[in-house]
């Protein structure tokens, strides 16, 4: 398992993240490590470990279709960075192209 | 300001280019609750006023899907002939778009809850007999819905050009079902009528599994349309483009044309069609280029670690299917067989969107004759005339079948029965209100005709020659100086009858 110099230009590109070549060259090797330690989980997994998403063996844990109350809105926008009408104000979104 | 991209004419990209469509159907499901916490599912409320930790993404908080939900998605799968997986999982998408806080969604990827199904629809079209097609369904998931983004700036209010975005977290969470159609390659010319048919199918599928409101204007029922072209005969699949944005049915078949013209002409060109997301726009009826289409990958799906599995029990999918409720194109073979309408008749229905109405009024007790009579002729043309749908007209089914029992019964004729219909679209009362109010009623007490009778004799004694001479037809102008006298409320057989026994 690696990781290309490309391929981190390119999740830079979808994190909105601006990086310069400086940053490029410092960061994608130290990407590479990571990825190649993560994957030594890889060599533990084996015939009869069958891949699983949780830890726990369970399926159809379900909730009813009850309303619980909801958190007030001054509440909600009180830890936002910024707050027009009553809404989440964001950078904008898409640069300009 | 964006500008129109060259077309090459509907006909003419047709004689090169072989069409290609899908189409993506969002469908919020009318739940209580959200899929995944129990604030309010309901449309609108004042902004970020229906969140909570959960929907908010907050840390510390876990998500657990809704019994409801789970069940809404798997009717719809079983209403589209899918199978329904044994065992599935969530997937969580990450993007970078401020729409849902957590900055990914809950969805489903490669292991949707149902596949492999299919829809009939029948496409009338213009002057070609009305046509089967069966609409391969690839799969129908289950995921959550996003916040509303406010673009500030900019000139249009749209994502592009905007200077900063305002974000409502109450549509967050909603559960929506997404169906996916298979490639549909085969419907040439037909492409748009295609597309639009099946989007109205669907949406009444939905609507009578009591699952979605469907409403396209709310955005209950949202359409992205997949569009590509291949050479004809090449048997292969061109690039396609997915345009979004598409609010109604009518923008479903119009976005489909306008994107065949686009790529014929780009292909003409020498050009090759990028795969990316398109907008389309209502006024000018074209589309125009969006954000490139991520790859999948780029989403970096995974199995979603704050749910388990599910595993929808056989015996809980059998007792959902047995409690589907008769599909509406069963229900449409059902009633044609009992009104005896041709095909033809039932087309003019559909097409008049009075089907429901008449069924509803039918069901009210009037004769299926007299409900199309009402809907189709008197009740059409007065919806023409203020430019209002059939069905927003301020009439009820079962006010037009008491209007059809008064006319059946003798109590009114049909003159009579407009007056009525003018009283209720008045706003003047039930018919029977009206009829009381306006004083309505056949008049069938004989000394009154008669008296009226005699009285037209003498006014009009060279027609009363006539007649007394052989010429019966000149009684139409007895009757109707009859009909005049009595103010529309004697019955028209009966006085014709008089006159005759008088005279010949």
């Amino acid at each position: 398992m690696s990781i290309t110099r490309d391929e981190v230009v390119h999740l830079a590109r979808l994190s909105r993240l601006a990086l310069g070549q400086e940053e490029l060259d410092h960061l994608a090797p130290q990407l590479d490590q990571i990825i190649s330690a993560v994957a030594r989980v890889q060599e533990v997994a084996a015939e009869g470990i069958p891949p699983t998403s949780h830890a726990l063996p369970l399926t159809n844990v379900f909730r009813e279709d009850e309303i619980v109350p909801c958190l007030a809105a001054d509440v909600v926008l009180s830890e936002a960075p910024a707050v027009e009408q009553q809404r989440f104000k964001v950078p904008r979104i898409l640069a300009e192209d | 300001m964006t500008t129109a991209p060259p077309l090459v004419p509907y006909a003419e990209a047709l004689e090169r280019y072989e069409p290609a469509i899908g189409l993506e159907t969002h469908v919020e499901l009318g739940t209580v609750t959200k899929l995944f916490c129990g604030c309010p599912a309901q449309f609108g409320g004042e902004p970020n006023t229906h969140v909570c930790p959960v929907c908010l993404g907050l840390p510390g908080s876990l998500p657990v899907p809704s019994r409801a939900a789970i069940e809404f998605t798997i009717r719809i799968g079983l209403a589209l002939n899918c199978s329904i997986a044994e065992w599935c999982r969530f997937a969580r998408k990450n993007y970078f778009y401020p729409d849902m806080p957590k900055d990914f969604q809950i969805s489903q990827y490669d292991e949707p809850l149902c596949t492999d199904g299919w829809l009939d629809v029948m496409v009338d079209e213009g002057d070609a007999e009305p046509q089967h097609v069966r609409v391969g369904i690839e799969r129908v998931h289950l995921e959550e819905d996003t916040g509303k983004s406010m673009h500030v700036g900019g000139a249009t209010g749209r994502i592009h050009g905007a200077d900063y975005s305002l974000v409502d977290y109450n549509r967050a969470g909603i559960p929506l079902v997404e169906i996916v159609t298979k490639p549909i390659t085969t419907a040439g010319a037909f492409a748009p009528a295609v597309a639009r048919t099946y989007v109205a199918e669907l949406r009444e599928v939905v609507r009578s599994l009591g699952v979605s409101d469907v409403r396209m204007e709310e955005g209950s029922l949202r359409c992205d349309v997949n569009t590509s072209l291949a050479p004809r005969g090449s048997g292969v699949l061109g690039t396609r483009t997915e345009t979004k944005n598409v609010n109604s049915l009518r923008s479903v078949e119009r976005a489909v044309r306008s994107e065949i013209e686009r790529q014929a002409a780009v292909l003409d060109a020498g050009g090759t069609v990028a795969l990316e997301t398109r907008h389309f726009h209502e006024d000018t009826g074209i589309t125009t280029s969006g954000r490139s289409k991520e790859e999948a990958e780029d989403y970096r799906y995974f199995p979603e670690p704050d749910l388990v599995p599910l595993a929808p029990p056989r015996e809980w999918v059998e007792q959902i299917r047995r409690s589907l409720p008769e599909l509406p194109s069963v229900r449409r073979e059902r009633l044609q067989a009992e009104w005896q309408l041709s095909d033809a008749d039932m087309a003019a229905l559909r097409n008049a969107d009075a089907f429901d109405l008449v069924a509803g009024t039918v069901a009210a007790g009037a004769s299926p004759a007299g409900a199309r009579k009402w809907w189709l002729g008197e009740l059409s043309r007065r919806a023409n005339e203020t430019g209002a749908e059939l069905a927003g007209l301020a009439i009820t089914p079962d006010q037009v079948a008491r209007v059809a029992e008064l006319v059946s019964s003798g109590a009114l004729n049909d003159q009579l029965a407009r007056q009525v219909i003018d009283g209720v679209l008045a706003g003047e009362g039930t018919p029977d209100e009206v009829v009381a109010a306006r004083g309505l009623a056949v008049v069938s007490d004989d000394s009154a005709l008669t008296a009226a009778v005699d009285e037209a004799i003498t006014a009009n004694p060279d027609v009363a020659d006539k007649i007394r001479s052989g010429k019966v037809a000149a009684a139409g102008v007895l009757v109707g100086a009859v009909m005049k006298a009595t103010r529309g409320q004697a019955d028209a057989g009966k006085v014709r009858q008089l006159i005759l026994e008088k005279l010949t």
